[in-house]
C-alpha cells in the first residue's frame, strides 16, 4: 500500500474543497482517513484537515496527489530520516531507533522506502544509492553502517484486515481454553490449502502468478511433545503431504522423532504399548550417536536408517529444517546449530515467504519465531499451557490464535480436515 | 463615494496571448480604445458618481489598463497580485510603486503562490469568493483570509475563456449575485446556490456571458457594463438596478470590460 499524508487549510468546509479532494480520491481509486479535522471556530477562523492517502500503487498515489494539488492540498512536510555511522562491529549509535513488528517505511531522499525483511527489536541500516533499508540485528552491524537514528522520517502501518474471512481475519489475539477447537483447525486448514496452491503457482509458473501478501510457505514450530504425545504420524503425513515447507525445532524433537523410527519409543516408553522399555532412556542417546556416526540427518534418511517419521519426510520433501540447540542438549545431533546467534541468523534466513505460522509444543522456540515474524504473518500457537499462546499472542500480533490443547490432538485434527486417513 | 483606481490606455494594445479572446492578428485600435476608456470613465463619474484615481500608464505595459489586477485592497491594506504570466509580472512594481506613495500598507505574497487581485477575489461585505485554477492558486486565499479576517470561499473556474472570477461572477450592492454558472464546477455551483438565495442570483446567458456581461461595476443602485447584453440590462432593471452600458469590444479584445478596468479602493 502506498500512502502519502496531505494538509487542506482554509475555508475547506463551506466551500465544499474538502469534499471534493476527498472525492477527487476516491473516485480515482484511492482511498483516505481523515486523520484530523479542525473546524474554525468562527466564520473567519480556517479550518484544516489531515488527510492520509491510500492507493495500490504508486503511480496512482502520483495521479492522485496531482489532481488533488490544485486544490489546496499540500503534501506534509516530513523530514528524510535521520542516521548516523554505527561507532563499531555490533554496537549500534546510541540514539538508534528500535523496530517493531508490524510494517514500517523510512523517507530517504524524499521518498517513503519500505524497510524490508521487518522484525521487531532490531535496527534499520540504510543505504543511499540507491536509496535501501533493511533491518539489522545489533551482533550483524559493522562499523561505519547507515543507521537510522531518532524517529523523525519513520512510520509505521498498522496492519491491514486480511483478504481471507478465517479466524485470522477478526484481527483478534484471542486464546481461551473454552472457544471450540473445530472451527478455528477448520480455518487453518483452509489456509494451508491455499499457501500449498499458491506455492504451487509459484512453482509452475513463477512469482508473478503468486499472491504475496497469502505468502508460499508454511512454517511449524516444534517441540518433542509431538512425538511424545502420539502427533508423529499426523505431522508427517502433512509433511508428505506439501502442507509444511518449513520446520523450526530443537535436538529433542529430532532425536526422539528417530528414537521412535529405530526403537520405537520416545524417551523410553514404547510409543504403542505405553510402558517403560528396559534401558529405554539410553535410546534417544543412542540414536544421536548413530546419527552422529553417519554425519548428519540427510544421510542418515537417505542411507536407510531412518526410515520414517518427521525428519526422513523433511529430508525426502526437501523441507528446509532449522534446528536451534539448547543448553541442556544431549549429543547433539550433527544438524543442530549450537551457537545461538547462528541459529537466529539460520532461522531468520528461512521466513520469508512464510504465510503461515504453526507453533506446537515448545515455549522457547515459539517466543523466538515469534519474534522473528513480522506482525501481518497469521500464528496459531498451540500448547496445552495456556501461558505459552498468551506469551505469544500478547506479541501484538492480531493475527495470532491460540488454542489451548494437546499437540496431539491438534496435529491430528488438523491432517483429518486436510483427508488423511489414520 | 465610490474610489476607483484607472489607467489611461495609452499604451494598451495586444503584444501578446495569455487567454483564449487575445489573438495578436486582431489588434486594438488605439483611437477607438481610448474613446472607448473616456466614456467609460465619464459614465462612472458623472453617471454613477464614482471618485476616480488615475495611475500614470508605462510603455510596454499594455494591460495596466486593468488595473483590477493590481492587487485588492481592503480598509488601507494593499496585497498586491503575483502574475502568473510573466508578461503581466512586469506590472508588479508598478503597482507597488503606486500603493507605496499613496500610504497603504502593501503585502506582498510569496512569490511562488499566484493571485491576480480583485480579478480574483470579490465578495459581499459578510463573505468574499476567490476564483482559482485558472490563475490564482487556492493557497492564496488561506493567507488572504488571515491578512483580512474574512472568510473567504474559493471557487474552482473551468472554463478558459472566464479566466478571472470577475469576468463571470458580479456581486451587487443589495447582496444580489450576477453570474454565469457553467464557468464553475459543480462544487463551487453549490457553494454559491448554498450563499447566495435563489432570489438573488441573477443567472446570465452565455451568449452575454461571453460578452463579458459579467464584467461589470456596480455602485449603489448602478450597474456599468459593456454594451450588446439587453438580457442582462433586462434582469438587472428587474432587480432594481439601472444599467449604464459603454461599449468596450477594443478592451473585450484583450479578454477585459468595465470590471477588469477599475479597481475598487474602498
Amino acid at each position: 500500500m502506498h500512502t502519502e499524508t496531505v494538509i487542506l487549510e482554509g475555508h475547506i468546509i463551506d466551500s465544499l474543497i474538502l469534499a471534493k479532494v476527498l472525492d477527487t480520491i476516491l473516485q480515482l481509486g484511492g482511498s483516505f482517513d481523515l486523520r484530523e479535522v479542525h473546524i474554525g471556530a468562527t466564520r473567519e477562523e480556517p479550518s484544516r484537515a489531515r488527510i492520509r492517502i491510500q492507493a495500490d500503487s504508486s503511480e496512482l498515489l502520483g495521479k492522485i496527489l496531482q489532481a488533488i494539488q490544485p486544490h489546496g492540498a499540500l503534501v506534509e512536510a516530513v523530514r528524510d530520516c535521520t542516521f548516523e555511522p554505527a561507532p563499531a562491529d555490533g554496537v549500534l549509535p546510541d540514539a538508534f531507533y528500535a523496530t517493531s513488528h508490524l510494517p514500517t517505511q523510512v523517507r530517504l531522499k524524499g521518498q517513503w522506502i519500505e524497510v524490508e525483511a521487518i522484525e521487531m527489536d532490531l535496527a534499520i541500516q540504510v543505504t543511499l544509492d540507491p536509496p535501501r533499508a533493511r533491518t539489522i540485528p545489533m551482533a550483524e552491524v559493522k562499523a561505519g553502517d547507515l543507521i537510522v537514528t531518532g524517529r523523525e522520517g519513520v512510520r509505521v502501518f498498522p496492519l491491514e484486515r486480511p483478504k481471507e474471512r478465517d479466524v485470522f481475519a477478526f484481527m483478534e489475539a484471542q486464546v481461551s481454553s473454552e472457544r471450540p477447537h473445530h472451527p478455528i483447525i477448520a480455518d487453518i486448514a483452509r489456509r494451508m490449502r491455499l499457501i500449498r496452491d499458491n506455492r504451487e503457482k509459484a512453482l509452475l509458473y513463477g512469482g508473478k502468478a503468486v499472491d504475496a501478501s497469502l505468502g508460499t510457505k508454511v512454517l511449524v514450530v516444534g517441540g518433542p511433545a509431538i512425538v511424545h504425545a502420539g502427533g508423529r504420524e499426523a505431522l508427517a503425513w502433512l509433511i508428505d503431504s506439501g502442507f509444511v515447507h518449513v520446520l523450526f525445532c530443537g535436538n529433542a524433537l529430532a532425536a526422539h522423532d528417530m528414537e521412535a523410527s529405530l526403537f520405537g519409543t520416545s524417551l523410553g516408553y514404547a510409543l504403542h504399548g505405553g510402558h517403560v522399555v528396559p534401558h529405554g532412556h539410553e535410546h534417544h542417546l543412542r540414536t544421536i550417536n548413530r546419527v552422529r556416526a553417519m554425519g548428519s540427518i540427510r544421510r542418515a534418511v537417505e542411507s536407510g536408517l531412518i526410515r520414517d517419521g518427521i525428519m526422513a519426510s523433511c529430508i525426502r520433501h526437501n523441507v528446509e529444517m532449522v534446528l536451534a540447540g539448547s543448553i541442556r542438549d544431549d549429543g547433539p545431533l550433527p544438524d543442530v546449530i549450537t551457537d545461538t546467534m547462528k541459529a537466529q541468523t539460520a532461522m531468520r534466513a528461512a521466513l520469508p515467504g512464510v504465510g503461515l505460522a504453526l507453533m506446537v509444543a515448545t515455549t522457547l522456540h515459539s517466543i523466538a519465531t515469534g519474534n522473528l515474524l513480522p506482525a501481518k504473518v497469521p500464528t496459531v500457537c498451540v500448547d496445552i499451557n495456556p501461558a505459552v499462546p498468551t506469551k505469544l499472542t500478547d506479541r501484538g500480533s492480531f493475527q495470532a490464535v491460540g488454542l489451548v490443547m494437546d499437540s496431539s490432538s491438534f496435529l491430528r485434527q488438523l491432517a483429518r480436515e486436510l483427508s488423511w486417513q489414520e | 463615494m465610490a474610489r476607483l483606481l484607472v489607467c489611461p490606455p495609452d499604451y494598451f494594445g495586444i503584444e501578446y496571448e495569455i487567454n483564449p479572446w487575445m489573438r495578436i492578428s486582431n489588434a486594438a485600435d488605439p483611437t477607438r480604445s481610448r474613446q472607448q476608456w473616456h466614456t467609460l470613465m465619464r459614465v462612472l463619474e458623472e453617471e454613477v458618481g464614482a471618485k476616480l484615481e488615475r495611475m500614470p500608464p508605462a510603455p510596454g505595459l499594455p494591460d495596466l489598463v486593468f488595473t483590477a489586477n493590481a492587487g485588492v485592497v481592503h480598509e488601507g491594506k494593499a496585497v498586491l497580485s503575483r502574475f502568473r504570466h510573466p508578461e503581466r509580472q512586469r506590472e508588479e512594481a508598478h503597482f507597488e510603486r503606486w500603493f507605496t506613495k499613496q500610504g497603504y500598507q502593501v503585502i506582498r505574497l510569496d512569490p511562488e503562490c499566484y493571485f491576480e487581485g480583485a480579478g480574483d477575489l470579490l465578495g459581499f461585505p459578510h463573505i468574499w469568493f476567490g476564483g482559482y485554477r485558472q490563475r490564482s492558486d487556492i493557497r492564496a486565499y488561506t493567507v488572504l483570509s488571515e491578512i483580512f479576517g474574512k472568510e473567504i470561499l474559493p471557487l474552482e473556474l473551468i472554463s478558459p475563456k472566464f479566466y478571472h472570477l470577475d469576468t463571470c461572477f458580479c456581486p451587487l450592492s443589495g447582496g444580489e449575485l450576477l453570474y454565469y454558472p457553467p464557468a464553475f464546477d459543480s462544487y463551487a455551483q453549490t457553494t454559491i446556490a448554498t450563499h447566495v438565495d435563489s432570489e438573488q442570483r441573477i443567472v446570465v446567458p452565455q451568449a452575454e456571458a461571453e460578452r463579458f456581461a459579467c464584467n461589470a461595476v456596480c455602485v449603489d443602485r448602478h450597474v456599468v457594463l459593456p454594451a450588446g447584453c439587453p438580457e442582462t440590462m433586462k434582469l438587472l432593471r428587474e432587480h432594481g438596478y439601472e444599467p449604464h452600458p459603454v461599449e468596450l469590444d477594443e478592451f473585450m479584445k484583450a479578454g477585459g470590460a468595465a470590471k477588469c478596468l477599475t479597481l475598487r479602493l474602498e
